[in-house]
């Protein structure tokens, strides 16, 4: 009965959902400015450049350069898939904030469609039909080809670029849904649309490249790559979309003392000390309960609001093991690369001469992990945290990489990692863990903000998280690392290996 | 049918809606009178739970707007200040669309849609594009759409807003003939003719809070007094203002007629008219002079004025 149920449910929400698409599918093709250009690029362009290709195969031929055709083929079916597509996201940036200007939105919002119904719908209203038009190109294109040169594509390079049309279409369409559900008029959406366009041009730039090395199997990564963007701007947008903030925003202003406000809100805790009165404190030990409230606090807080970034940290650590693993057993050291027995004092000593590596001293080796760090809460922003994951990976994956070529060569690698990671490490790593996570908090805040805020408090919240963590427990930790590192390690190194 | 409890709406720094509490009866009609930006619109936007309450609480045909937002939306029509139609569908489809995400099936949808539109004198249009439709026609298509599945909770933002006299009157004349006995209207309004024509009653807003609220004729007494009428004689007054002093007030006087307050004309109009015909003076005319809402307004509005300088 509750399947019955249940089932009823989803179909009616999937009928909601459908009720949106239908009418916005329906007011695309209602304009000719949209329509006109679709027919051209469907219909006209896919049929010329089957013609184009034939020319240019006829004259490569006569230079016996046969090559430049077959991989002109294969590039020109990419691209006109391609170029009807591109209409996607002129239809999808309009989906919100053009109804909104027209004023037609709020009646919209005034219906029982939840929001996943009316986003989705909005967003396959506006993919649907480029999409299709993308289709009937490519079949125009391959029909045209197949009469003037008898070519068809091997089955699975039509499928793949099938598949590469469509995850196209769909970062387009989503990203511009996201532009359009967040902006206050349509010309603040076209404007953030390089947003979108620009990786594209990119992405189309790789992929052109890629087709006449002709190694198509590097194009299911992009698919694959491609359909994780998807899934992360999908859930994005409907995590980020608010009737309230579409029809309550009436501006984009940069209010910096609004958000200088949040921020230092953010950044500010209670004072505690084990749970004595701070009142009758002498003054003078009052800011015991400043530290106390931080530590005792706000920090085990902070890692509590931010542990599900942890486990993200550590699935990657534990991906970083086996990438080392895997790599050292592909690419094994020859023994005397890895002579650890040939491991002194003056090794040390001599690796500031190595131009890559930063100075061996405390200040260097600080230096070099807070740039790091810092350089992965950049990354994470951008990249939702993926890049500041990316990034701690790297350098964990080359430990392993040497501590699995040392056990090829007979070392005990627990030992290896004991002598070269563990004193230092132990303070490092979990500072360098806490910081990506946290990092990896301040990205993933655009794909869900925290029930019942806005996006950008959301992000000033992470951020003072990431703030208070860095400066009251990160930066000593690395700070205790880097002495350890320096002074203690080598010798500990030496004790174990050194001949 | 509608009830507010300490609604409050926060814009950052700014309150739009400012603890209001106030309910809707059953087959009631309220209008919001307000200035704009008094915080009418953020109001009902909140009832059609489409905005977040900051604070407070308010319920709808029986749900929470917060907790079922859904079921709220499903009960209510909303006529925003813009009909907000797609100027390139036909009138029938625009109502089809808005049927379906109403959940109502194929032949209700085409049932209402016909009987509204004939009562709204729109059948013709609904074969129309909607881009080719006069102001009025728009405004009562958006009246239709909000109409179309029955809501128990009718929410009207400004309805002749910006239009000419005579598609106003269209309007609200189409406004009374949707009062129902299970029925409650809000209408949002700075026009005060409209509020004292369609409204039961009336709360007047200002800086998202009400600073009044009643019938026409219950704020009129309160924040005007008694009702003042006029009484024209056939003889000059001398003489009559000492005669009548027992039973009215009398506030000014001419040379055949005087003006006086009373708490309860149906009590002391037929006394004073029969004092004076056994006094043998003969009566022309007596009648109450009419207070227009836009004094209660301006009252209201001086005095919250005046507190908020203190």
């Amino acid at each position: 009965m509750t399947v019955v149920t249940e089932r009823g449910a989803t179909a009616e929400s999937l009928r909601m959902m459908f009720t949106v698409v239908k009418r916005e599918i329906r007011d695309t093709l209602r304009d000719w400015r949209i329509v006109v250009p679709i027919v051209i690029l469907t219909l006209f362009f896919p049929a010329l450049m089957s013609f184009v290709a034939d020319m240019a195969l006829n004259w490569v031929a006569k230079y016996g350069e046969p090559i430049i055709g077959e991989r002109l083929l294969p590039f020109l079916l990419m691209v006109v898939g391609f170029f009807p597509i591109s209409f996607s996201l002129v239809i999808a940036l309009e989906t919100f904030v053009g109804e909104k200007e027209r004023r037609s939105l709020e009646p919209l919002l005034a219906t029982p469609l939840t929001d996943a119904q009316l986003y989705l719908g909005k967003m396959l209203g506006a993919m649907i039909p480029p999409i299709l038009a993308a289709y009937l190109g490519i079949i125009i294109y391959l029909i045209g080809l197949y009469f003037f040169k008898e070519w068809m594509p091997p089955l699975v390079l039509l499928i793949l670029v099938i598949l590469l049309t469509t995850a196209e279409a769909l970062v387009m369409v989503s990203g511009a849904v996201v532009v359009s559900s967040q902006t206050t008029s349509v010309r603040a959406a076209n404007l953030l649309a390089s947003f979108i366009i620009i990786p594209m041009a990119l992405l189309l730039q790789g992929e052109v490249i890629i087709m006449f090395w002709a190694n198509y199997g590097v194009l299911w990564w992009v698919v694959l790559f491609l359909i994780v963007v998807d899934v992360v701007l999908v859930r994005m947008g409907i995590h980020t979309f608010s009737r309230e903030e579409l029809l309550g925003r009436e501006i984009d202003e940069l209010n910096l003392a609004s958000l200088w406000r949040i921020f230092r809100e953010r950044m500010h805790w209670e004072p505690w000390f084990f749970g004595r009165d701070l009142e009758k404190m002498p003054p003078g030990l009052r800011w015991l309960g400043t530290l106390g409230g931080l530590y005792g606090r706000e920090i085990p807080a902070i890692l509590r609001r931010s542990w599900l970034s942890l486990v993200v940290v550590l699935v990657g650590l534990l991906c970083s093991i086996y990438v080392g693993y895997a790599f050292a057993n592909r690419y094994q050291l020859p023994p005397s690369v890895l002579a650890l027995e040939d491991i002194s004092a003056e090794t040390f000593a001599e690796l500031p001469s190595v131009d890559w590596l930063p100075a061996f001293t405390v200040w260097g080796v600080l230096c070099n992990n807070v740039r790091a760090l810092l350089l992965a809460g950049l990354l994470a922003v951008f990249s939702f945290g993926t890049l500041a994951v990316a990034l701690l990976m790297a350098p964990l994956a080359i430990v392993f990489f040497f501590a699995a070529q040392a056990a090829f060569l007979g070392y005990s690698p627990m030992l290896f990692l004991a002598a070269f990671v563990l004193p230092h490490g132990v303070l490092e790593l979990p500072a360098a863990g806490i910081a990506t996570a946290l990092a990896v908090r301040l990205g993933a805040t655009f794909m869900s903000p925290k029930q019942g805020m806005t996006v950008g408090e959301g992000w000033l919240w992470a951020l003072a998280d990431l703030v208070k963590t860095f400066i009251a427990l990160v930066l000593p930790l690395l700070a205790l690392a880097a002495l350890v590192e320096v002074y203690v390690t080598p010798a500990v190194v030496v004790w174990v290996f050194g001949g | 049918m509608i009830e507010l409890i300490g609604l409050t709406k926060k814009f950052d720094d700014f309150t739009a809606v400012d603890g209001m509490t106030l309910s809707v009866a059953p087959g009631e009609i309220l209008a919001l009178l307000g200035p704009n930006g008094a915080g009418k619109t953020t109001t009902v936007r909140m009832l059609a739970a489409i905005l977040r309450p900051t604070a407070g609480q308010a319920f709808v045909a029986g749900y929470s707007v917060t907790k079922r937002p859904q079921e709220v939306r499903r009960r209510i029509g909303l006529l925003t200040e813009h009909p907000g139609l797609y100027l390139r569908m036909r009138g029938g489809k625009y109502l089809d669309f808005f049927g379906r995400l109403m959940g109502m099936s194929a032949d209700e949808r085409t049932r209402r849609a016909e009987d509204l539109l004939a009562r709204f004198g729109m059948s013709q249009a609904a074969g129309q594009r909607m881009g080719t439709y006069s102001k009025g026609m728009r405004q009562k298509m958006a009246l239709v759409r909000a109409m179309l599945h029955d809501p128990a909770v009718l929410l009207l933002d400004e309805p002749t807003s910006a239009m000419d006299p005579h598609s106003a009157k269209m309007v609200r004349d189409a406004v009374l003939g949707l009062r129902h006995h299970q029925r409650a209207i809000v209408i949002c309004t700075h026009n005060l003719a409209e509020a004292e024509a369609l409204a039961d009653r009336i709360a007047i807003i200002r800086r998202g809070r009400i600073i009044a609220s009643g019938t026409s004729a219950e704020l009129k007494m309160r924040l005007l007094g008694p009702p003042l009428m006029e009484l024209r004689l056939a003889q000059p007054t001398d003489g009559i203002v000492k005669l009548v002093s027992d039973l009215v007030t009398v506030e000014e006087q001419g040379q055949d007629w005087l003006r006086y307050s009373t708490s309860d004309p149906h009590e002391t109009n037929p006394l004073l008219l029969q004092k004076l015909a056994s006094h043998r003076l003969r009566v022309v005319t007596l009648s109450e002079m009419p207070r227009s809402l836009e004094d209660v307004y301006l009252q209201v509005v001086e005095e919250e004025e005046d507190d908020s300088r203190d």
